[in-house]
């Protein structure tokens, strides 16, 4: 670079006086352009939550858990498309192999531990390393952080229920069943996928709140989804040998699984995963009810743990 | 119109007393906020926020009332907390964009924004590393980018030098300074370290126990005493020798902090010449070597020390 002795106009700057690579630092610029309102820095928020879920934007540890999760939910699905569509005749198949209420169901440890593991990862996180004071200090007000924290985690639950089951009512078309058939089959699971996701994110949100520690949120959620599920399944297995039918059927309800399973049993006549599902109008709605109380309640435990939050 | 509006301000919590009815006007430019540990900064600080409801009292900020409508004053003010806030899995640049989002700026200029100010709290190439692996100096730089990258018309820093060591200080002080000077953006700094508002702030603050011990600009709290410092350089004892020959001369010396002579001095400009002038022969004759003869001024602490207030640290 050759110095060319310029005649300058301009008073002489301290960034010209560098010697070879300059930076040049315009200055201070201030920000004249729009600023959102509350909706658009919620919608913001909620995608920045979703695709935290999934270790989007975060290290690269981070991603290697929910992909793999992701990645196992998909590929029993995977396989039983390639069956489904290659020996559909050969087998004299005329529906999905596994139903899509009951795939859940087969499935729930993978999802146990998604919730378990992201749960604390959103939610304890912010609290433990006290950024929530910075979201606290900004515009948006502390019930919308809360319900869009949760709506982020019930988002990526639902992409991870809801996934395989697209993968396989995608190849049940390929393998020409029913359309109508399947759509409706298709759309009720897909119902019950939110609502088991909405489920699941609120009572681990809840946990994640309210145990700072990350490896104690991990552990904890882990204990409550799957210890509750095997006390359900064992006591539904002893009601339905023995016969006591109604008592299998309430103790479905102290599950998520084998309740929300239940749900779509009583609303889509879906085929049960259970030994006992809820039957009759009166028990449907119990289930139906106990969907939105787990809901509802989880929510407004979580305000009240963030009504104290200052910092 | 001032920034900051305070009127019989208190904050009780169940035991103790954080602000007690605090009567404060802070203007544009950058207002240093001191007092000990305890005396209720980052109380005052999150009270102006709107994060912390007070007990009594009314606060504005930029025109805003923090009680009623606190989204508008957080919209417009940027905070840089006292403690850690990072997460660490994140970059400081994902944090800034995010952040920048969530006061309301739309994706492209939340970027854009973010670049320039990390570029001006001095974090390059580390921005795109997760947090976790940053340096206490380097996470300071990224609070500070977070608080600003809304452009905001008055920053709120707690505490900003905290845990820095003396090099990344300066560095932070200077981009306060700038921040108040060259951003054109209004600055309430808070320390529990005199030395570093003096150097900084415009108008400085002092609370003590969650009451005003003084508001006043920076200059007034070190105008000069009427005293001169002498300084000597020659065998040890020296300044004690020296100041044994004022006395003798009739010059009320006495001993000051580290080696230095004080000689109050009264009177007009050709007395205080006069007394100037019998210190340097005093020094001459004794052999010694005259170092610093100067106009002693007060410093911030001494607000302190005559206003009987508490423990402050006065390092720094």
């Amino acid at each position: 670079m050759t110095e060319v002795p310029a005649v300058s106009t301009s008073p002489p700057e301290p960034a010209a006086v560098a010697p070879s690579a300059v930076i040049h630092d315009l200055g201070y610029r201030p920000y004249e352009g729009p600023r959102l309102g509350a909706g658009a820095v919620s919608w913001a928020f909620f995608v920045t939550g979703l695709r935290h879920c999934f270790g989007l934007g975060r290290s690269g540890r981070s991603k290697v858990l929910p992909m793999i999760l992701l990645a196992l939910m998909l590929l029993p699905a995977l396989i039983l498309v390639g069956v489904l569509v290659q020996a559909k005749d050969l087998l004299g198949l005329d529906e999905q192999i596994v139903a899509y209420s009951t795939y859940p169901m087969t499935t729930q440890l993978l999802i146990s531990v998604f919730v378990a593991a992201q749960a604390p990862a959103l939610i304890s996180r912010d609290l433990r390393f006290r950024t929530i004071t910075l979201y606290l200090a900004r515009p948006l007000r502390r019930t919308t952080y809360v319900l869009v924290r949760v709506a982020s985690l019930t988002a990526a639950t639902f992409v991870l229920i809801g996934a395989p089951l697209l993968l396989m009512y995608l190849g049940g078309l390929l393998a020409e069943l029913p359309a109508g058939r399947e759509t409706g089959r298709f759309l009720g699971a897909a119902v019950g996928a939110l609502l088991l996701a909405a489920c699941l994110a609120g009572l681990s949100a809840l946990t994640a709140a309210l145990t700072v520690r990350r490896g104690l949120a991990v552990a904890a959620v882990i204990v409550v989804l799957l210890v509750s599920y095997t006390v359900v399944a064992t006591i539904q297995g002893i009601a339905w040998d023995s016969g006591h039918d109604t008592v299998g059927e309430v103790a479905g309800l102290f599950s998520p699984y084998t309740l929300v399973n239940g749900v779509q049993v009583f609303l889509f006549d879906a085929p049960e995963a259970t030994p006992t599902p809820p039957t009759g109008t009166a028990m449907g709605l119990l289930y139906l009810g106990t969907v939105a109380v787990l809901v509802l309640g989880s929510m407004a435990a979580m305000l009240g743990r963030y009504r104290t939050v200052t910092s | 119109m001032h920034v900051i509006e305070t009127a019989g301000l208190t904050k009780r919590y169940p035991r103790v007393t954080a602000l007690d009815a605090l009567d404060l006007a802070v203007g544009d430019g950058i207002t240093g906020l001191v007092g000990a540990n305890g005396a209720g900064k980052s109380t005052l600080i999150k009270v102006l926020l709107g994060l912390v409801p007070a007990t009594h009292g009314t606060a504005r900020v930029l025109g805003h009332d923090v009680a009623t409508d606190g989204a508008a004053v957080r919209s417009l003010v940027g905070y840089m907390p006292e403690h850690d806030c990072l997460p660490p899995d994140v970059s400081a640049s994902d944090l800034v964009v995010h952040m920048g989002q969530m006061s309301g700026l739309p994706y492209a200029a939340a970027r854009e924004r973010a670049a320039d100010v990390l570029r001006h709290v001095g974090l390059a190439e580390e921005r795109y590393r997760p947090i976790g692996g940053y340096s206490t100096g380097m996470k300071q730089r990224a609070k500070l980018a977070q608080a600003l990258v809304h452009d905001p018309r008055l920053v709120l820093l707690d505490e900003p030098t905290n845990g820095l060591d003396p090099a990344a200080r300066d560095d932070m002080l200077a981009l306060v300074r700038r921040i108040g000077t060259d951003f054109g953006i209004a600055v309430l700094v808070s320390s529990h370290l005199l030395g570093e508002l003096e150097r900084v702030s415009d108008h400085v603050v002092v609370l003590d126990g969650g009451r005003l011990l003084r508001s006043s600009a920076t200059t007034d709290f070190l105008h000069a005493t009427g005293s001169l410092l002498v300084e000597v350089q020659g065998p040890a004892g020296s300044d004690r020798r020296l100041g044994q020959a004022l006395v003798d001369a009739g010059l009320p010396a006495r001993p000051a902090e580290g080696h230095l002579v004080e000689v109050p001095v009264a009177g007009d400009d050709a007395a205080r010449d006069a007394v100037r002038d019998r210190i340097r022969d005093t020094v001459v004759d004794l052999g010694l070597g005259l170092v610093r003869l100067q106009e002693r001024h007060h410093r911030i602490e001494d607000v302190f020390r005559d206003g009987g207030a508490g423990r402050v640290d006065q390092s720094a």
